[in-house]
């Protein structure tokens, strides 16, 4: 290999680098960078059935239970002013639990949300638990989730 | 302010100056990682996972951290065509893409129990994988040429051009809902995280920006010391 | 013994925590060995050239 072709090959393998995260940034720019879509984005956009999309916002307190089947599981996400029910067949992450963030894959169905896969997202908070019971106990604990909805009381 | 960076004048600080560099580095990450492993919590609601963070988070601020420092190096390199400018860019660039992708990794190591998933193409972890790719082509771009000051040159052009991913990182977790959760430390108003973890944090942060300032010094003496060795040759050759 | 077992399960987080540690000793320390003995090797080759010209 000569010097001049080693060369040629070492710059478009740059400029591959470079054309990938371009692209990346470009793909990033058009649908993908808004990462999910809450449930007043999907009352408001009137969403089809059947398409692919990520859905997020907070686990409804109480909201979460298993079906007669054993397996699948239902639980409500809000962002405070929408709730969205959602029933999903498969093993949760650890940090999906009530009042806490969550991302589901998957589609619309007859005004629920069918999901493939569900995510947890969890916020910026880190603290000791000890800490989190004393504010609880004292009454200062701000990390609760937003309990609204009618329907969804227990 | 170019005084100091006089090649010689260089050799003479940066010699005297990295015992001590080497020194604090090693006592703060030994008491940052004893603090992250044996004294911080555990989190209120991740547990023992959350000493990952630890190592991403120190990392995370790093890989942007040095591409901004070979950003500026390149700057000064164009205009001023300083040989050690080009020199600090090129020796920064290798340590900034081992801090990504240390960041990278420790992050889907991260997501998988807490997220529930390894990786996912949102604003946040897609910026920061442009950043590697990034680093990765400066390097490829700066020994593509024969002769080293085309391949600097060229190199400190892609470095300023990939400057707009910087504030695509940082703000991306704000300008678009990701499934990274935003700052806990560099936001507006108070940090969200406790005093107790915190302060381990900010230990293993210094330590990990000794770590690298100790590490260019080396580099950048190494590179000085090949410069003059060719120089060196370049006479016997023209003596024989 | 149970207080070791435990400190290394890390709250059954084993599997994530000490891989993203043991990458970054892995990292780090590449990085510390490849500058270290790039360094030893210049200051070798440049103090035997200083020594043909004298």
């Amino acid at each position: 290999m000569t010097r001049k072709r080693k060369r040629l090959y070492i710059v478009l393998g740059g400029l591959a680098l470079l054309g990938v995260a371009s692209a990346l940034v470009l793909s990033a720019f058009n649908d993908n960078i808004v990462f999910f879509y809450s449930p007043s984005d999907i009352a408001a956009k009137q969403v089809p059935d059947g398409r692919a999309i990520r859905i997020g916002g907070l686990v409804e307190t109480g909201s979460v239970k298993r079906e007669s089947d054993g397996v699948t599981l239902d639980f409500k996400v809000t962002d405070g002013n929408t709730a969205l029910l959602v029933a999903y067949k498969g093993d949760v992450p650890d940090l999906f639990r009530e009042g806490q963030g969550v991302v589901a894959e998957g589609k619309l169905e007859h005004g629920m949300f069918r999901a493939s896969t569900v995510l947890a997202k969890h916020d910026e908070t880190y603290m000791p638990p000890e800490v989190v019971d004393a504010l609880k106990r004292a009454g200062h604990w701000q990390g609760e989730p937003p309990k609204q909805s009618s329907a969804a009381k227990p | 302010m170019f005084r100091f960076a006089n090649p010689n004048r260089f050799m003479n600080w940066s010699g005297k100056l990295l015992p001590w560099c080497a020194a604090a580095t090693a006592i703060l990450l030994i008491v940052g990682t004893y603090l992250a492993l044996f004294v911080a919590p555990p989190d209120y609601q991740q547990g023992e996972a959350v000493r990952i963070m630890y190592v991403h988070v120190p990392a995370a601020w790093m890989a942007s951290f040095v591409y901004g420092v070979m950003a500026a190096s390149s700057a000064v390199a164009l205009i001023w065509r300083h040989p050690v400018a080009d020199i600090a860019a090129q020796q920064s660039a290798p340590l900034g893409a081992g801090f990504t992708l240390l960041c990278l990794v420790s992050g889907s190591l991260w997501g998988e129990p807490m997220w529930g998933t390894w990786w996912v193409w949102d604003a946040r972890l897609t910026s920061v994988l442009v950043l590697f790719f990034l680093y990765l082509g400066y390097i490829a771009l700066v020994n593509a040429f024969d002769e080293p000051t085309r391949g600097a040159r060229a190199g400190a052009i892609l470095a300023l051009v990939g400057v707009v991913n910087l504030p695509i990182i940082k703000f991306s977790v704000d300008w678009w809902n990701t499934l990274h959760q935003p700052a806990s430390v560099f936001r507006i108003g108070a940090p969200t995280i406790a005093a107790s973890m915190l302060w381990p944090l900010l230990i293993m942060a210094v330590g990990f920006t000794l770590f690298y300032v100790t590490l260019l010094l080396v580099r950048m003496r190494s590179a000085l010391m090949a410069a003059k060795l060719r120089a060196l040759r370049l006479q016997e050759f023209q003596a024989a | 013994m149970a207080a070791i077992a435990q400190f290394f399960d890390m709250g059954g987080y084993a599997r994530f925590v000490w891989p993203a540690w043991g990458l970054a000793v892995i990292v780090l320390g590449g990085l510390l060995i490849d500058s270290v003995v790039t360094y030893r090797k210049r200051r070798r080759e440049l103090d035997a050239a200083e020594e043909r010209k004298r």
